[in-house]
């Protein structure tokens, strides 16, 4: 077994606590791990990318090679579209619908759902207004956990579990607001993913 | 002790460091380097006091206190980006010669691709430059091991080891398995009381020395278990890589069975009997290494009269930039696996001065200011403030070392381009800006020099700043006029004010230093937090 998962988002929109979160419960199953994350200059609004692979043998390289990557699991969708490249045939793009707009050349958004549509496999979902309706806006990177949840060969338990264990010093509302995004990103999933 | 922690390579280093007895880090943050020095940071030995932790001005005042660390018999470390080896390099060079008493060790992260730094050099030269034991491990477990191993290494030669790390084990994490912490060293001072006089009838002696060590660090290099030859059926070629390369080489075979003979190489002087071994026994090399092609060039030699040499001197890698899994397979005749082009509607997407930043009120002054001037008179610095180079704000003309703002902008000035105005941020100035001020000062050049203060240093993640609370005192105290100093509130409610004052000072046909002074918008924030935090405490219970 393997998963190799493309994390991307633009700098500041907290793309390692889903790396995080992912990564807690892979390694409570025994499996390995390897995450490289971008650290420096780019963190400063710049597009920003995180390659987290788990398998259940060692893992030689910490870059995901091209055309390899079982997920791109994107919080911005522009960025999901920067990672092709790197994607299997055959694998899901996971990508919130919200676009995150610094800068004055962004494409137009219909351009931009219609290149998403085209890439192939894919889940497309506005986290943003998911989790801002579950009352907790600051939650849209657990919907996009969520929605990616089926692919990830992961048992869904363990990801709830890890959510307990990474949140639970800040009391059960957090924990539980979370699992609410966790679950409904999730249901979004398995309703589109036919 | 078998549990397994997840750790970035940096902090594989900095924990071995911790359970290898070491008493104290010395370095000046820089990506991808700054990681190791905060664990330790945080760490509870350091808290508790028994590690001395923290930052330097810059890198050579770091590589000098660690080497006098090391002088009094206990272990040390140095942490610093490729390009602060360069800063560090007298000293660097010096320490080789001295060698050490207590373990040594020296980290220099480099960053192939340059994602956060101005050039890709490989320290791997430096060290060599220097006759020094050089480690590069190839993952996060044999960063970790070879620390212990370089902290014995150093104290049983004497001689600093230099470790080389690059960006993509710096900043990778992976299950490391800890060993037994070994307690510190006590104060022993050098059995040979000249050891660190390097007068040159010393210098001399322990030259030879040192050159006579080579073929001992070479034995180490070879009995160590990190450089590693494997053999293979098939003769066709022979494969050497050198640190993280091997990853890349070992990904493109699933089953990890490759035919051809391998030879690993993690740990330098290069072992001469495993390169003989592999050249004799195959028709052609391929040499995959993350960085320059040294190795390769070597094998090649001047006249490259000897077997077919492949690498990334002959184009089977490129000559520049990072390794990947699908530049090995490519070099490997194999099939790239690159997917589906990246859509033309993908823009790029730069990294921007945070909302907020107190540069981009800054910058936008000073443009105003300068409206009168031709362009092309603003000469910048290293950190956040670089950014400034990009547009909205276009206003930046150089960037290309830690303090050249200042020199360069004196430069300028002597050869007539007035006014000249240099940008420099608190940190840098404090690392290698003032001696440049002192320059300008003796010189009485026509410089205009904007110190943006932000009370930290920002592009790494907001560390200590040298010079926090003293930067108005240095420049008084180096010669400049209390008069042509000035300190302002970087933010439009003080727009008419601020803007008086640059105009004024541009004109000034001396030394004059501006500092617009508020806190980085990040640590700002970070503070914030933490205070809230601090008074939940309590009520907590």
């Amino acid at each position: 077994m393997k998963r190799d998962i493309i994390l991307a988002g633009v700098g500041g929109q907290g793309i390692l606590s889903i790396a995080t979160t992912i990564g807690a419960a892979a390694l409570n199953t025994g499996l390995h791990l390897k995450q490289a994350e971008v650290h420096g200059m780019s963190q400063r609004g710049g597009d920003v990318s995180s390659n987290l692979r788990i398998a259940d043998h060692e893992i030689a390289s910490d870059l995901i090679p091209y055309g390899k990557a079982d997920l791109i699991i994107s919080v911005e969708p522009m960025e999901s579209l920067r990672y092709l490249p790197l994607l299997s045939p055959g694998g899901w793009l996971i990508t919130n619908t919200k676009p995150f707009i610094n800068i004055t050349n962004y494409p137009k958004m219909e351009d931009l759902m219609a290149e998403i549509e085209k890439s192939g496999n894919h889940i497309a979902l506005d986290a943003d207004q998911i989790a801002k309706d579950l009352g907790s806006a600051r939650s849209a990177n657990m919907v996009i956990l969520g929605a990616a949840s089926p692919f990830l060969e992961i048992e869904f338990s363990e990801l709830q579990d890890a959510i307990r264990r990474i949140f639970g010093r800040k009391g059960d509302e957090i924990v539980k607001l979370n699992l609410d995004a966790l679950q409904a990103g999730r249901d979004y999933a398995t309703a589109h993913k036919s | 002790m078998d549990q397994k922690l997840m750790l970035l390579g940096d902090e594989a280093i900095a924990q071995a460091a911790i359970d290898a007895g070491m008493s104290g880090i010395y370095a000046y943050p820089g990506t991808p380097s700054t990681e190791i020095t905060e664990y330790v940071m945080h760490s509870k030995e350091a808290k508790s006091g028994q590690i001395r932790a923290g930052w330097s001005t810059n890198e050579k005042t770091a590589m000098e206190s660690a080497l006098g660390m090391s002088y009094t018999g206990k272990r040390a470390m140095v942490c610093m980006k490729h390009v602060g080896l360069n800063v560090a390099a007298d000293a660097f060079i010096n320490s080789a010669i001295t060698g050490a008493n207590g373990g040594l060790i020296v980290v220099s992260a480099d960053d192939p691709s340059m994602h956060s730094s101005q050039n890709e050099q490989d320290s791997r030269v430096l060290g060599k430059f220097a006759l020094m034991p050089v480690l590069e491990p190839t993952n996060q477990q044999n960063a970790y091991d070879m620390v212990h191993y370089g902290f014995e290494m150093s104290e049983k030669l004497g001689v600093p080891v230099l470790m080389r790390i690059t960006t993509r084990l710096a900043h990778s994490r992976a299950g490391v398995v800890r060993k037994k912490s070994r307690q510190q060293n006590e104060i022993r001072l050098p059995k040979n009381p000249g050891q660190f006089i390097l007068l040159p009838a010393i210098a001399r002696r322990q030259y030879k020395e040192l050159l006579k060590k080579q073929e001992v660090f070479e034995s180490w290099s070879l009995n160590s278990g990190f450089n590693v030859f494997t053999d293979g059926d098939n003769k066709s070629l022979g494969i050497i890589t050198t640190g993280i390369a091997h990853n890349y080489l070992l990904e493109n075979y699933p089953d990890r069975l490759i035919p051809y003979p391998v030879l690993k190489i993690a740990q330098y002087p290069v072992p001469k009997d495993l390169v003989e071994k592999i050249y004799n026994s195959c028709d052609a090399i391929l040499v995959l290494e993350e960085g320059y092609p040294i190795l390769e060039e070597s094998l090649r030699g001047l006249l490259n009269l000897g077997k077919t040499i492949h690498g990334r001197l002959d184009g089977t890698v490129p000559r520049d930039g990072e390794l990947n899994p699908n530049i090995v397979a490519v070099a490997l005749g194999m099939e790239d696996t690159r997917g589906k082009d990246i859509p033309s509607l993908v823009v790029s997407r730069p990294p921007s001065l945070c909302k907020g930043c107190p540069h981009i009120y800054s910058y936008n002054a000073l443009t105003e200011a300068l409206s009168k001037w031709s362009k092309g008179r603003v000469f910048s610095d290293i950190g956040c403030y670089t950014l400034g180079a990009l547009e909205p704000f276009d206003a930046i003309n150089t960037c290309v070392d830690m303090g050249a703002s200042i020199t360069m902008a004196k430069g300028a000035a002597d050869a007539g381009l007035l006014p000249a105005v240099a940008v420099i941020g608190d940190s840098t100035f404090a690392h290698s800006g003032i001696t440049g001020l002192i320059d300008c000062v003796k010189d009485k050049s026509q410089v205009t020099i904007m110190i943006l203060d932000n009370e930290t240093t920002g592009m790494t993640g907001g560390q200590d700043s040298a010079a926090f609370g003293r930067i108005e005192d240095i420049c008084v105290g180096v010669g400049v006029s209390k008069d042509h100093i000035f300190v302002l509130n970087p933010s439009p409610k003080y727009h008419q004010e601020n803007l008086a004052i640059l105009k004024q000072e541009l004109e000034y046909q001396g030394v004059s230093v501006i500092i617009p002074r508020r806190e980085c918008i990040q640590t700002a924030l970070r503070h914030i937090k933490e205070n809230k935090k601090a008074e939940a405490v309590p009520s907590a219970n």
